[in-house]
């Protein structure tokens, strides 16, 4: 029982930073319209400059964790600026599609120039005599408690923020009707931006804490968790932030359980089956909505 | 203009004055060897220590005169731990003359190049690559232990050194090293008297999160695991374990070697891990003692047992050589068929051990293992 826990709770860490991740990529989904594949990238070029930050400049953890994010959200604004926009009206989303496939081999060759493909052990945020919780039989690892508590907080936030300020409902706007939007003296570009700069300061969180929680930060770091992140979003329903989360969640509780109590070597493969089971019975993913056309 | 015409003139003068005096020396002929390991990638410590032992030796040899008087030529190139661009890495070499070739580094890459020199009838001497294939062909020797005489060794080390009975191995089912190893450490480990009561695997693809593979063991209570694998996945499974708070006692192969040298690793957490390697560089033969001067000398880094294996395949070479009487005149085939024979029929003493050779291209020696204290590698008694 005891053990089940801990399964548990390594499951709900490790689907805590697909939630963060796939939030970003449902966000993006959302309001632009787009599949933006080198999200996973933005998460791996976050660790980077978090890692530059704590390990090689000696700064504080808390410094590394905002250049982190506000070198992701800049990345993200320009990445959306110079690759994304002119493509806009270009009439096929495959277009943009290819660009973005584009983009993250950009992201992850630049790392490769930079910091050269030998692995870097990440210095953990949380030191080394605080990294495990013993409550009774019971010991969590730190790391996971902090993920699971941040990825909640960052929904929590978002939630309100889309709800409650100017800004958010003109998110919400533009993902239902961009046109209606923009006549109502909605700025789309600039709401698309915004989408654009929280999404990827959430990858610049996530890639400190994936990075915390598996310490080994390669210029492939982002593209697994990114493809995983993705697969959670279509999983929770492409577009809803609750989906994304619940997504996330479920995605690392399957990998884990699955993981331990069928075969480590087939946890992919069990990940993706249910998948498509589930989208199988439910194509719109657990929580997306059926948007009807209309004739 | 003129007198950029005028330099240019006076520096071809040079250039060809130069080559006739080099050519006055050496007569135009050298053995030319070439070596290919990942310089940069995944595995970079392991291609960086193979190309620059390899140099050593050409080095020394070249200084005492060279084989039978001639000279040899050494060229290193880098594959990025890929198995084309090991192929790509062998024909570059060839377009540049290479007779015989040192390399690959690694089993895969080893495996994808012998089909070339297999075609090409050209003698291949791996030293590292060390999966059963690589062997396959009769040009293809290997300086290194195969995979399965890791494995065995490794369960007949932990048995008669009685480091526990009951363990844990945690592989990479993706990898042919990998699995290679634990097949026949599985094999060995009831003969040993050893029990592996929790045997997990992880894939390519998904070899950052350890925490369920830990976690079984932990539950299990092995006293040891057992980890036939490479240092990147080893050092990740050591922080976890560490984060974890996981208390055991680790043993691996050669994989293992290069694992100080990562970037920002934290060598406490290696403290008391235990690796079969057939070289310590603590050693404190004349031999040994020479190769870490001089390897520490030329770059600065302490050589582990890629070094010395690509060492030794050097001398082996030409030990091989001076066997067979082969010149360098010969085409790559027939250099390839006589070394072939003289290979079977030589001992070599080098860094690794007093080796002999199978036709099959498998060396015969002692295994050793060395243990990681304070940050350096100790030889275990």
């Amino acid at each position: 029982m005891v053990s089940f826990l801990n399964y548990l709770i390594n499951g709900l860490s490790l689907g805590s930073i697909y939630a963060i991740i796939a939030i970003g990529y449902t966000m993006v989904y959302g309001i632009a319209k787009m599949l933006n594949f080198a999200h996973g990238d933005v998460i791996m070029v976050g660790a980077y400059i978090a890692f530059s930050v704590i390990t090689t400049a000696k700064l504080p953890p808390v410094l590394g964790v905002l250049a982190a994010v506000f070198g992701c959200m800049l990345i993200g604004i320009c990445v959306e600026k110079i690759a994304y926009k002119p493509l806009r009206h270009a009439g096929s989303s495959l277009a943009v599609l290819i660009t973005a496939i584009g983009v993250s081999y950009f992201l992850q060759n630049i790392a490769l120039l930079v910091f050269s493909s030998n692995p870097k052990m990440f210095t953990p945020i949380i030191p080394m005599n605080m990294m495990t919780i013993q409550l009774g039989a019971f010991r969590i690892q730190t790391i996971s408690l902090v993920s699971i508590a941040v990825s909640i907080l960052l929904v929590l936030l978002l939630v309100l923020f889309i709800n409650k300020t100017r800004p958010g409902q003109a998110m919400l706007a533009c993902s239902q009707d961009r046109g209606a939007a923009s006549l109502m003296g909605i700025s789309v570009n600039g709401t698309i931006s915004l989408t654009f700069a929280i999404g990827s300061a959430m990858a610049g969180i996530a890639g400190v804490l994936l990075c915390s929680a598996y310490p080994t930060l390669s210029p492939y770091t982002g593209a697994m968790p990114g493809i995983k992140a993705f697969v959670a979003a279509v999983f929770g329903g492409i577009g809803s932030i609750p989906g994304a989360m619940i997504g996330g969640l479920l995605l690392g509780v399957i990998e884990i359980l699955g993981k331990t109590y069928i075969s480590s070597q087939l946890s992919d493969a069990i990940v993706f089956a249910v998948l498509i089971v589930v989208l199988l019975v439910k194509p719109t993913g657990l929580m997306g909505r059926q948007v009807q056309e209309k004739v | 203009m003129k007198r950029m015409k005028q330099f240019a003139s006076l520096a071809i003068t040079a250039a060809m004055t130069v080559g006739m005096l080099s050519a006055a020396v050496s007569a135009d002929d050298a053995f030319k060897i070439g070596a290919i390991g990942p310089l940069t990638g995944a595995a970079a410590n392991y291609g960086t220590a193979v190309i620059n032992g390899a140099q050593i030796a050409v080095d020394e040899i070249n200084a005492a005169g060279g084989i039978g008087g001639v000279q040899i030529e050494y060229r290193g190139e880098d594959d990025e731990l890929d198995n084309e661009k090991s192929i790509n890495a062998y024909n570059t070499l060839k377009d540049w003359g290479m007779q015989i070739l040192v390399g690959p580094t690694t089993s895969g890459c080893s495996i994808a190049v012998s089909e070339k020199t297999k075609a090409d009838n050209m003698f291949q001497l791996t030293p590292s690559g060390s999966a059963k294939d690589c062997t396959n062909y009769d040009n293809v020797f290997r300086v290194c232990f195969s995979d399965p005489n890791q494995g065995r060794a490794s369960a007949r080390y932990i048995g008669e050194h009685g480091l526990a009975k009951k363990v844990g191995v945690i592989y990479d089912s993706s990898d042919v090293y990998s699995s290679g190893i634990f097949a026949t450490f599985k094999e060995e480990a009831p003969n040993q008297g050893i029990e592996i009561a929790v045997e997990e695997a992880f894939t390519a693809d998904n070899n950052v999160d350890f925490s369920s593979q830990l976690q079984k063991c932990a539950d299990a209570g092995v006293e040891l695991i057992f980890l036939p694998i490479y240092y990147t996945q080893a050092g990740t499974i050591l922080q976890q374990a560490a984060m974890m708070g996981l208390q055991t006692k680790w043993f691996g192969c050669d994989g293992l070697d290069g694992m100080l040298d990562m970037d920002n690793f934290q060598k406490e957490l290696a403290e008391g891990v235990m690796l079969l390697t057939p070289f310590a560089a603590d050693a404190e033969d004349e031999l040994t003692q020479n190769f870490v001067a001089a390897y520490k000398a030329a770059y600065n880094v302490t050589p582990n047992q890629f070094a010395a294996d690509a060492y030794d395949a050097v001398y082996t070479i030409k030990a091989a050589i001076e066997k067979a009487g082969v010149t360098t005149d010969m085409s790559i085939s027939d250099i390839c068929e006589a070394l072939k024979t003289a290979m079977t029929e030589i001992e070599v003493t080098g860094l690794t051990g007093t080796i002999v050779w199978t036709a099959d291209g498998e060396p015969d020696k002692d295994p050793k293992a060395v243990v990681i204290e304070d940050g350096a590698y100790v030889s275990m008694q």
